[in-house]
């Protein structure tokens, strides 16, 4: 194709990771035509769990046993975050919201409750997380008493050790038992490989075998735990039918990205952005961005393998950028500082690269550079180097943000899916006054 | 005979780098019983934070030529002993536009004098050999450099010597020296929680940078200066030659070949004390600066690591009693500190630890009044199976080839099969030892890839407990012993896709994982999060 080809839309969000998906839904069920830009395979490295607030302030490496109290907390000591900035109705919507949809989608999550809970991972750490999938629920449930459990893994899923995880945590829980098997068709292999493996246990013989075989290991086991493979497009079915045959609840453990949970997860958004008519350029990245001089239209060129050589415009009324942190793109550094990758948009960050990284890896302040970010007014538009909001409709959401640290504080899918709902708020009471495009 | 807190040798040596290593096994040639004591581990100092450059001796031939000339001598006799540990990559001497004119027309007969072959290089035909060199080359000289894997070398002239007999006692820290009048009668070393005394005929010395502090220890000071020196290690190889810059010796002079990275280096820092030794921001800046002047690519070359060494220097001829045989390398007989059994060999190059090995075992066998000579320059270094697993591409081709059904690629970055770190940890094992992940990484390509260790130590631990090699809780212990001292080297070059990297090894290690709050979260009793703030 000779000639630029064109779309426009209400709003356009670039960015397809978590916070992009999330902007996008909301979006769409607030009846915005929305487009979305970006590759999705940042979800890969999801592990299902949907943190919203662990740990304030991080420094001291405080957990909270209710994020509620948590983001309070946070309101009152951190201002300036993200999560301080939205309010906990909205919050609490926002997660109701996004857990639906994803049920919705396939993938089911236990009922969200006023509590953080307490997970097991596959190195045989705790996490501290908020949403669970219903398929790991079991295991954090089980936290509680610690009676005697079977832990399984497969030989050749080379990443997850039910030994290993049984070992860290023997002393604490006596009665975790664990037992290596071979995967039912696997056994000639010397590497399996978890997606393989989770459409593998979605034929119902495959899984008979499984189940057969882990039966007569179940011994006086409360319950079963086992990687996360249990299933990917019908993972509730997969997970249901490993209960009603071994008897006992059964758990997935998440296991090291790129994993199956966060294959799930993005298989799920994906479906949901198809059925709510979000237009998708998942192969296309924005190549630039620009907005005409009264404010009324941004437009969007594409850049992607599917594009023919006239590349793709996209006109948006208002645009979310949720092009998320380094490994997302979304800000890129070179020896001299960090910079917006877009727009050049002005990032607070340290004075100097010297001061990015703690000398310790786990110093308990965690590293400055993760603080780094986009500094935005209470409509989540991003300042210019005058403060001002660089485009009167352009909204930023997610990891891109400055005054947080998603990683030490536990909050990255609370991030995601809190700012980018009160930001598809915003952008809808914007569009609302003017006329549709 | 040996009962646990009390053995006896005829040789101790302290320090288990590329001296101590080759001392052993020329002891042990010689019929010598010796054992070697390492604070931490085979080449944890300078031995191992070098850029593993087998020098032709050009680097030298204005400013020290009788060390040019000792490397020129060193470097063919390990090329054809210890050829398993070396590539003979040969190596560049290449100035720029700016450079000293005069050292570069003087270079050909300053090499001459000393013996050492350099070869004008016409400039089309280097720049078509190493596309990388700069558009600004204005001479271009071929010497015969070569790359050296100092961690095989060390490993190999141990495992030769312990086959010989050699005792090796890695983490043992020489605690103090029980002195008898002219004689040192015993030494206390601390072996893990238990206290050994070794009596020992002779001792000697070879604890690199820190022969100061044992000397100090013994009573026998020598003066010593410490220079920390930082390298960066670059993610794929720039050039397939050593490029030396021609001119006397400075910052950031040199770009070696690793196997499939580059290595380039090095500043030269005085530094007071020897703990606490990392590469800083500014030091890593000034290397890209300066080695792109020579090879522009280095300007926007992604980087993995960063690491830093430091070179001991010895003060001048007879300033700590003794004599200092050369300004390369000195060795010291204590015998006007009144000492007759204490030998200390220090300072030199990772080319000339041979001889420095071959110097102190002379004095030592002529107190001893053993006549057997020196047999290294000519005894080929046996190839040990288990030490040869630092070779990028060695455990790829091993996998390649025999893919067995239980055996499982640990590594994706620098393609490590469990095999490989089953032979290393079995090896260990049979030493008596209780090796760690560390211990792995040391001996492997484990953390040498871009991933720096956030994929494959994980993996690599969770194969140890499927082994059943490890227990309880060990495991994370051994996961950020390992990434803190990856750290250490990693964050003097976090920017561009190496800054990606390190975003997602946080995001798995603390976001997933939560290794940091491990204390914590142990702490909340009963698991659920308890703590009611």
């Amino acid at each position: 194709m000779s000639s630029a080809r064109q779309d426009s839309c209400d709003v356009a969000v670039i960015g397809a990771g978590m916070a992009g998906m999330a902007a996008a839904l909301f979006a769409a069920e607030r009846g915005l035509k929305c487009i979305q830009v970006g590759n999705s395979g940042g979800l890969l490295f999801a592990s299902g769990l949907l943190d919203l607030l662990g740990v304030q302030p991080v420094a001291e490496g405080r957990l909270w046993q209710s994020p509620f109290e948590a983001l309070a907390a946070l309101a009152r000591e951190e201002p300036l975050h993200p999560l301080a900035r939205v309010d906990a109705r909205s919050i609490r919507s926002a997660f109701d919201s996004f857990v639906a949809a994803l049920g919705g989608s396939g993938l089911h999550y236990a009922p969200l409750g006023e509590r953080n809970r307490k997970v097991l991972t596959s190195i045989g750490t705790i996490k501290t997380t908020y949403g669970v999938p219903r398929s790991m629920i079991a295991g954090a449930d089980l936290l509680d008493a610690r009676p005697p459990c079977l832990l399984l893994d497969f030989r050749g899923l080379r990443e997850f050790s039910a030994a290993q995880i049984a070992a860290t945590l023997g002393e604490r829980w006596p009665g975790l038992r664990h037992r290596q098997i071979e995967f039912p068709g696997g056994e000639a292999l010397p590497e399996l490989y978890g997606a393989h493996l989770a459409r593998a246990l979605e034929s119902a013989e495959t899984r008979a075998r499984a189940i057969a075989l882990v039966k007569p290991l179940l011994g006086d086991a409360h319950a079963v735990g086992f990687p996360a493979v249990l299933g990917l497009a019908r993972s509730g079915d997969v997970h249901a039918a490993f209960e009603a045959g071994l008897g006992v609840p059964v758990f997935e453990i998440p296991t090291m990205p790129t994993s199956v949970p966060g294959l799930r997860l993005l298989r799920a958004l994906e479906g949901l952005m198809s059925a709510r008519g979000v237009h998708r350029h998942h192969q296309a990245g924005a190549r630039a961005l620009t907005f005409d001089a009264d404010g009324a239209t941004a437009t969007l060129e594409l850049e992607g393998i599917s594009t023919g050589s006239g590349g793709e415009r996209v006109f948006a009324r208002a645009v979310v950028l949720a092009t998320g942190r380094f490994s997302g793109r979304g800000l890129s550094a070179d020896r001299a500082g960090v910079r917006e990758s877009l727009l050049g948009l002005p990032v607070q960050q340290p004075a100097s690269r010297a001061a990015w990284h703690q000398r310790d890896f786990l110093d308990p302040s965690g590293h400055a550079i993760n603080r780094a970010g986009l500094r935005v007014d209470d409509a989540w538009r991003p300042l210019d180097a005058g403060g001002t909001p660089a485009w009167p409709r352009l909204h930023a959401v997610g990891s891109i943000l400055a005054h947080q640290d998603w990683m030490r504080s536990k909050c990255g899918a609370g991030l995601a899916i809190a700012t980018a709902w009160a930001a598809i708020d915003q952008v809808t009471r914007e569009l609302r006054g003017t006329a549709a495009g | 005979m040996n009962s646990p807190s009390h053995t006896e040798t005829q040789v101790l040596i302290i320090g288990g780098g590329a001296t101590g290593t080759a001392l052993a096994r020329d002891l042990a040639l010689r019929g010598v019983d010796c054992i070697l004591v390492e604070k931490d581990d085979i080449n944890s100092g300078a031995s191992g934070h070098n850029h593993g450059l087998l020098h032709s001796g050009a680097r030298y031939v204005a400013s020290d030529r009788q060390t040019a000339m000792e490397c020129r001598a060193e470097g063919a006799i390990l090329k054809s002993v210890a050829a398993q540990t070396i590539e003979n990559t040969g190596g560049y001497f290449v100035a720029v536009q700016g450079d000293d004119e005069r050292y570069v027309a003087d270079f050909p007969s300053l090499c001459a004098r000393a013996g050492i072959a350099a070869r004008a290089v016409d400039l089309t035909a280097a720049r078509a050999l190493e596309p990388a060199l700069s558009e600004r080359t204005i001479a271009v000289f071929e010497v015969p450099d070569a790359s050296i894997d100092p961690f095989r070398l060390s490993l190999e002239s141990m495992a030769h010597a312990r086959s010989l007999g050699a005792r090796l006692m890695r983490r043992s820290r020489v605690l103090g020296f029980e002195r008898d009048g002219r004689r040192i009668r015993a030494v206390r070393v601390q072996c893990g929680s238990e206290e050994l005394r070794v009596e020992a005929a002779q001792i000697v010395n070879a604890a690199g940078a820190w022969a100061r502090e044992l000397a100090l220890l013994a009573a026998a000071p020598v003066e010593m200066a410490y220079f920390k020196g930082t390298l960066l290690v670059t993610h794929t190889r720039l050039a397939s030659r050593v490029v030396n810059r021609l001119r006397l010796p400075a910052d950031a002079d040199i770009l070696m070949p690793g196997g499939t990275v580059s290595i380039a280096g090095t500043t030269s820092t005085p530094v007071d004390a020897l703990d606490d030794i990392y590469p800083t921001t500014a030091e890593v800046d000034l290397i890209v600066a300066e080695a792109a002047r020579m090879l522009p690519p280095l300007e926007t070359m992604r980087y993995i690591r960063a690491y830093a060494g430091v070179r001991p220097l010895v003060g001048a001829p007879g300033a700590g009693g003794g004599r200092a045989v050369s300004r390369g390398y000195a060795l010291f007989d204590h015998e006007d500190q009144g000492l007759d059994n204490l030998a200390t060999i220090t300072g030199g190059k990772l080319t000339t630890c041979r001889l420095m090995a071959e110097r102190a075992a002379d004095l030592v066998c002529r107190r001893l009044g053993v006549t057997r000579p020196c047999l290294t320059a000519t005894t080929p270094l046996p190839v040990a199976p288990e030490c040869g697993w630092t070779e990028p591409g060695r455990s790829a081709r091993a996998w390649m080839r025999s893919h067995a059904r239980d055996d499982t690629l640990l590594c994706e970055c620098e393609l490590v099969p469990g095999r490989a770190v089953d032979a290393i940890y079995d090896a260990l094992r049979a030493q008596g030892d209780a090796p760690t992940l560390t211990d792995i990484g040391l001996r492997s390509r484990v953390g040498k890839g871009a991933c720096q260790g956030a994929f494959c130590a994980p993996r690599t631990v969770a194969h140890l407990y499927n082994r059943g090699d490890f227990q309880a809780r060990r495991g994370l212990a051994e996961i950020l012993d390992f990434f803190g001292e990856r750290w250490r080297g990693e964050r003097a070059v976090l920017w561009g896709e190496q800054l990606a990297q390190a975003e997602l090894m946080e995001a798995l290690h603390c976001g997933v994982f939560g290794e940091e709050l491990q204390a914590e979260e142990l702490r909340t009793e009963d698991l659920r999060g308890e703590v009611s703030p």
